[in-house]
């Protein structure tokens, strides 16, 4: 029990920095997407075609596309290209272009039950489109895919590692320095098993929240 | 229609970035051509594995009393064994599939020694951070791949050796003219493997500061920032640097100041000490006989470094 506590008593530093670094590519990421994949779900449905098609393309494209890729090509590809962009902001942009696009999936289904009649009825108020998405159908998107889109983020969270391979010391690194450092292998991972419930625990209590607080009454 | 605009934008980002994967993966899929390892780091493929030609005949009626790893070799007829596969002259693969390297052939003439044919060795490619669970669960029945020797990892697995003794060096570009030792390192991008000794030993010896430090999985990975100029220093055992060197000298140079000292030792259960000193035997045996040296010239040694081997170390 002793050596199971000083595992992480002995190597705080590595693990403080670890986490740290998880919560900010979290929260970051987070952002990042949310604010992406509202633009891709706007395109998607926009009435001008060309932008529909280019939304489409993006999210089908990234979906399809491994995480690792992503980050390989920002990291490894990017500077043959002249690109140079640091380790850190590259995984803040691999998480966004990869989450991005499953955030805007998730949303483009809660517009989908938002009833038609709603945005004819806006139209016929005179909104613009902009008008129409931004004040009746969003906000009433977003309330409907509360659950899921928390499990996206959920899903990012626990994609933040891969950033590890990456020269980004964040969680799913710990395990490295401490193998290294002849820590108990089984002890390191059940701290980093229990450090990111901190993380997810409050994320379903939020989840809770949200859907209590926005529940949709149709 | 703002929004649209906005939208517009990210549209044509993201055409851009489908662009450019479709330009990545027409890289990626080349063959390792004239760069050598460095042409391709992500799948570390690059040039031929020639190995140093030393001939390993099988030894017969081998006998170790009280061995379960050795009973368990003797029983499948062939032996696993754990090595790396992205360390040109060390632990490589080839893009045939060919191992070859100075710790490939040192496993292959344990193997040869203890009655297996180096034909029948299964290799297992296991990275630095699973090593003591590979050997404690009997993954492999030993590891041969850079593995310092150090009290702590005492504690979950056995060493046989040393075998090798390497010490902490700097891998630079040809023309970086302003690293000239490790104390000059201060302001400089230094890149190594997550976690290693060689990078805690940068961090706790403050030879840079934090934020100047990249940590990739693989020294190739390294390798290819360096080439890049995202990193002016790569840093691990001279051994492992002077491979890389050796591939594209015409780019790359080792600094050749070697810090620390690092114990190159072959893992082992643990609790098998009648295995441990059997290789330790046949370590002490090719000491005699010279074929340690063979190898060495054959494959190391043509990075242009000299090394004897050290004495073996029974614990």
């Amino acid at each position: 029990m002793l050596e199971f506590f000083g595992t992480l008593t002995h190597n705080w530093d590595i693990f403080s920095r670890g986490f740290l670094t998880t919560l900010k590519l979290f929260l970051v990421g987070a952002v990042g997407s949310l604010v992406l994949g509202t633009a891709l779900a706007t395109m998607r449905v926009c009435p001008i075609p060309v932008l529909r098609g280019l939304g489409a393309a993006y999210v089908n494209t990234v979906r399809n596309t491994p995480l690792t890729l992503v980050f390989a090509f920002l990291v490894f590809a990017a500077p043959k290209l002249g690109l140079d962009i640091a380790f850190e902001p590259a995984a803040y942009l691999a998480l966004t272009i990869y989450t991005g696009a499953f955030i805007c999936e998730t949303l483009r289904s809660g517009i989908n039950t938002v009833p038609l009649g709603q945005g004819e009825a806006a139209r016929a108020l005179g909104m613009t489109f902009g008008q129409v998405l931004y004040l009746i159908v969003l906000p009433q998107a977003f309330r409907t895919v509360v659950p899921p889109l928390i499990s996206m983020l959920n899903a990012m969270l626990k994609n933040t590692t891969v950033a590890a391979g990456f020269s980004v010391v964040e969680a799913g690194a710990i395990q490295a320095y401490l193998s290294e450092r002849g820590e108990n292998q089984i002890y390191t991972l059940l701290w980093i098993t229990l450090g990111f419930l901190c993380f997810v625990v409050p994320l379903i209590i939020l989840q809770r929240y949200l859907e209590q607080k926005w529940a949709v009454a149709r | 229609m703002i929004s649209c605009k906005f939208a517009s934008l990210v549209g044509v980002a993201a055409l851009a970035f489908v662009a450019a994967l479709g330009g990545c993966s027409k890289n990626s899929s080349a063959p390792g051509g004239s760069g050598g390892a460095a042409a391709d780091p992500l799948t570390g493929t690059g040039d031929k594995c020639a190995s140093s030609g030393v001939k390993l005949t099988p030894a017969t009626d081998v006998k170790i009393e009280g061995s379960k790893t050795f009973d368990k070799i003797k029983a499948a007829g062939k032996v696993v064994v754990g090595v790396k596969f992205d360390q040109p002259n060390l632990g490589y693969k080839d893009a045939d599939g060919k191992r070859c390297g100075f710790d490939v052939e040192i496993a292959q003439l344990v193997a040869s020694r203890l009655g297996i044919d180096p034909a029948k060795i299964e290799y297992k490619e296991i990275p630095s951070t699973n090593r003591e669970t590979a050997i404690k669960g009997g993954e492999v029945d030993y590891y041969v791949g850079t593995y310092s020797i150090s009290d702590k990892r005492k504690n979950d697995v056995g060493f046989a050796g040393p075998y090798f003794i390497a010490g902490q060096d700097l891998l630079l570009r040809k023309d970086e003219a302003a690293i000239t030792s490790k104390e000059t390192l201060k302001g400089k991008k230094v890149c190594s493997a997550t976690g290693s000794t060689p990078l805690q030993r940068v961090r706790d010896q403050k030879l840079t500061e934090d934020e100047n430090i990249s940590e990739f999985k693989t020294y190739s990975e390294c390798v290819s920032q360096l080439l890049d100029k995202k990193v002016d220093a790569v840093t691990t055992d001279d051994a492992i640097l002077k491979g890389f060197a050796a591939q594209s000298p015409a780019k790359l140079k080792v600094l050749g100041q070697p810090f620390g000292q690092e114990k190159y030792g072959i893992g082992v259960n643990k609790e098998d000490t009648a295995f441990r000193n059997a290789i330790n035997d046949i370590l002490e045996a090719v000491a005699k006989d010279g074929t340690w040296k063979k190898i060495y010239d054959g494959t190391l040694g043509l990075s242009g470094s000299t090394a004897t081997q050290p004495p073996v170390d029974r614990y």
